[in-house]
């Protein structure tokens, strides 16, 4: 055996690579390749927003495209290296995958934007802009990555730039809150790898399209042990119910745009770590899981907007919003079915647009009020139209009421829920939507529709509002503006997300395609 | 051998347990670090354990000798290590500048984020 | 720390480090060595360095930041996967170029520039890291 000639033909890829595959690669390499030449400009400010933009734009372009080429074609893969998988690190998109990173370069787009209007110059000395592109390569590589040692990995860059960010400023409140999110999470991720032992253990293989194949063979025990650490991990990064305690302590500690980003993208790729890995590459496991997801999507859905209602802290209540929308996204993750998972997807697209929106939101409305706490907010219905409609639209949209983006995903939800006879899930589901209104209509009333700040004087007009400056008005408003806009417009012609989570929540369920364009159908 | 480093894996985990539910930051780095040392053994021994034969492939050989260790735990283990090292070194420093800013080695006394006179829900318009 | 003999011998065996340290990172490809330890390497003589003359000394020497280092690591390893891209091969894939110079061969490979920038990232994050704990102007 030791002497026998190697046949290379079948040990390396041989097939020359297309430039337009580089797709998958594309929102990678470029992040990282950003980030590096960010770092090594540190102290050129204006340079750095334009480069930063550029990337981010490139990166947008090239997720569009991925999506509109696994439209016409399914998914696609890219093995690093020409080693051929399961031996090299496979990068494969399905539609899944490439909806995400979509919506999480538009978020990061409309992020970069507004930080102008916000960062000090300190601040953005100290590498705003790179760090938002390691974060932005951490958030895509777990999307598109096909392997999942690369995946904790991609994991990983995410939780060293959402550190740097965190402490970006380095005020007190900050250093409290990166103690617990720094923690709390090391320890998700840790026990990540520790599912990753033993599932290699298990089945020999990291490559998730060969896990799919490999994973039926395990043992029912030691198959619900490894699926039980992988959702425990998964579950502290999404911060479904039981493990969420880290959300609300540290959110709402950094600058607005940080809180942003991380509302928007962070817990939707622990989110989608959990589809992915359970539904798609363990499938065996999903059978035993079940009732405990359900379990956790329920308390996830209602406790979520419970706590919101108990905050008077606006970003903190924003981060108890961004728990019950999870909480969604499980429950579409609990029903495992075509509408579940498909509604899954679309509300996940959905949660990572209008967090980012809601979070900037939050932060004009801090600068107008000059407050953190709602308490102390009020009058702003009288002192700006734009940040009413804005808000007046968050309202609908984040409680899914028509005609926004957020009522088609609990539509399809809500449907997967009865046909599958779920009828806890339905209702949470339900509850969860009638608890969010009840907390942005208070919201409103207290921050728009009442003059001044809670108490006696409450029908005074409110002394500390301030206009917005230019700065303010044109990167902060106009970034918030334009990302509504598209949510909007998303809102009112939602029938390409349809179709897209429709395909996605399928290939989820039968990965053929997915594990075809993996291995170049040579294994069928 | 499985089951001594079983064994030692084990012994590590309930240390790192232990030490991280402690309410000191500095105990808490240790049990960190103690864990990244238990799953980095634990990746290692997943990945078989076999006596003796390094992964190298003999010069003028195209495939590794029969029986040789399984090299893949070795890359991964040296990935963890790394990352390991880099986040924890993150969080040595962030503990030490929590410990200098606010004064406060001791995670109970650590509540500006969330302040235990925290005002209540609001009850009326 | 501050003995006549350490200070006068850490500038010679900072330099040593160095040289060390490259050489370790040019062994790498096939041998044991590589970028990482390399770098390792060269961040423990920039820590020597700074222990003996201190860190505003250090950073005089080494002109730059020690994190723009870092940046242009990232850079280059990002740029060793490009390479692929006009060569029609998946990203990352290892390209030789081996010269025949005077006799001996010389291995320049995509691999090559990528353990330079795990060299430069390495020697660039550790040894901000050191300086900083080794106590400065409150730069993290």
């Amino acid at each position: 055996m030791a002497s026998q000639p190697l046949d290379f033909p079948t040990a390396m890829i041989e097939a020359p690579t297309a430039a337009a595959d580089w797709v998958m690669v594309w929102p990678v390499a470029l992040a990282l390749f950003g980030a590096g030449l960010l770092v090594m400009l540190r102290g050129q400010g204006r340079l750095q927003f334009g480069l930063a933009m550029l990337v981010i734009a490139a990166i947008f372009a090239s997720n569009l495209y991925l999506v509109l080429r696994i439209f016409e074609a399914g998914p696609l893969a890219m093995t690093m290296g020409k080693w051929l998988p399961p031996f090299g690190i496979t990068f494969a998109a399905d539609m899944t995958s490439a909806v995400f990173a979509l919506a999480a370069s538009a978020a990061a787009m409309a992020v970069a934007v507004y930080a102008q209007s916000e960062l000090t110059e300190r601040e953005e000395r100290f590498g705003f802009y790179p760090m938002l592109l390691l974060l932005l390569c951490g958030v895509s590589g777990s999307f598109l990555t096909g392997d999942i040692f690369n995946l904790y990995v991609w994991f990983e860059v995410m939780l060293i730039s959402s550190f740097g960010l965190l402490i970006l400023g380095g005020r007190k409140v900050q250093l409290d809150g990166a103690v617990k999110y720094g923690f709390l999470n090391l320890l998700a991720t840790t026990m990540f790898l520790v599912s990753i032992a033993y599932l290699y253990g298990l089945t020999g293989t990291l490559n998730l399209a060969d896990l799919i194949e490999k994973s039926g063979n395990i043992e029912t025990g030691p198959l619900l042990a490894v699926s039980l650490m992988f959702l425990f991990a998964f579950a502290v990064k999404a911060a479904a119910f039981p493990a969420n305690a880290w959300l609300p302590a540290s959110y709402h500690t950094p600058a607005v745009a940080v809180s942003a980003i991380f509302g928007g993208l962070l817990t939707k790729v622990g989110a989608y770590a959990a589809i992915r890995v359970l539904t798609m590459a363990i499938p065996a496991s999903i059978v035993h899981l079940q009732p405990v997801i359900v379990a956790v999507a329920i308390a996830t859905l209602i406790l979520g907007p419970l706590g919101a209602l108990a905050q008077t802290h606006l970003r903190r209540a924003v981060g108890f919003l961004v728990i019950g929308g999870i909480g969604a996204i499980f429950a579409g993750f609990a029903l495992g079915t075509v509408h579940g998972l498909g509604g899954a997807v679309f509300y996940a697209v959905h949660s990572m647009l209008a967090i980012t929106v809601f979070y900037l939101l939050a932060g004009l409305i801090e600068r107008m009020t000059g407050a953190t706490d709602t308490l102390s907010m009020g009058g702003l219905y009288g002192a700006s139209t734009p940040l009413s409609i804005l808000f007046l639209i968050m309202v609908f949209l984040i409680s899914g009421l028509p005609p926004f983006l957020g009522l088609w995903p609990k539509i399809l939800l809500v449907e997967g829920g009865i046909r599958a006879g779920n009828w806890w899930l339905a209702g949470a589901l339900l509850v969860n939507s009638f608890l969010t209104l009840i907390v942005m209509s208070r919201l409103w009333a207290h921050i728009f529709w009442r003059n001044g700040p809670e108490g006696e004087r409450s029908e005074q007009p409110n002394p500390e509002l301030r206009r917005l400056d230019r700065r303010e008005a044109g990167f902060g408003l106009g970034a918030t503006a334009v990302l509504m806009a598209l949510i909007v417009g998303l809102g009112l012609f939602p029938n390409w997300l349809f179709e897209a989570s429709g395909i996605a929540a399928h290939d989820l369920l039968s990965p053929d395609r997915y594990v075809d364009a993996v291995f170049g159908g040579e294994r069928t | 051998m499985e089951v001594a480093l079983a064994g030692l894996i084990g012994l590590f985990l309930s240390a790192a347990a232990y030490l991280m539910l402690s309410k000191a930051i500095i105990r808490m780095l240790l049990g960190v670090a103690i864990l990244g040392n238990g799953v980095n053994l634990l990746i290692f021994t997943v990945g078989r354990l076999t006596p003796e034969v390094p992964p190298i492939v003999p010069a003028g050989e195209t495939l590794p000798l029969a029986g040789s260790a399984n090299p893949l735990p070795q890359a991964l283990i040296l990935t963890a290590i790394v990352i390991g090292f880099a986040l924890l070194s993150f969080l040595l420093v962030l503990g030490y500048r929590a410990y200098q800013e606010l004064d406060a080695d001791n995670t109970d006394t650590m509540r500006i984020a969330e302040p235990e006179a925290a005002p209540r829900p609001p009850l009326s318009y | 720390m501050n003995t006549v003999i350490f200070r006068t011998a850490a500038p010679a065996l900072a330099a040593l480090m160095l040289v060390f340290s490259v050489f370790v990172l040019l062994r790498g490809h096939n041998e044991p060595g590589g970028g990482f330890i390399g770098g390792l390497m060269g961040a423990s003589a920039l820590a020597i360095y700074g222990i003996a003359t201190g860190v505003r000394e250090t950073r005089k020497a080494i002109r730059v930041h020690p994190i723009t280092f870092a940046g242009l690591g990232v850079v280059l390893a990002a740029v060793s996967g490009f390479i692929s891209l006009p060569f029609e091969v998946p990203f990352l894939t290892g390209l030789w170029w081996i010269f025949d110079v005077d006799g001996s061969e010389i291995a320049l490979s995509t691999p090559l520039i990528f353990d330079i920038g795990v060299y430069a990232v390495v020697v660039g994050a550790v040894g901000a890291m050191a300086l900083a704990l080794e106590g400065d102007e409150g730069e993290d």
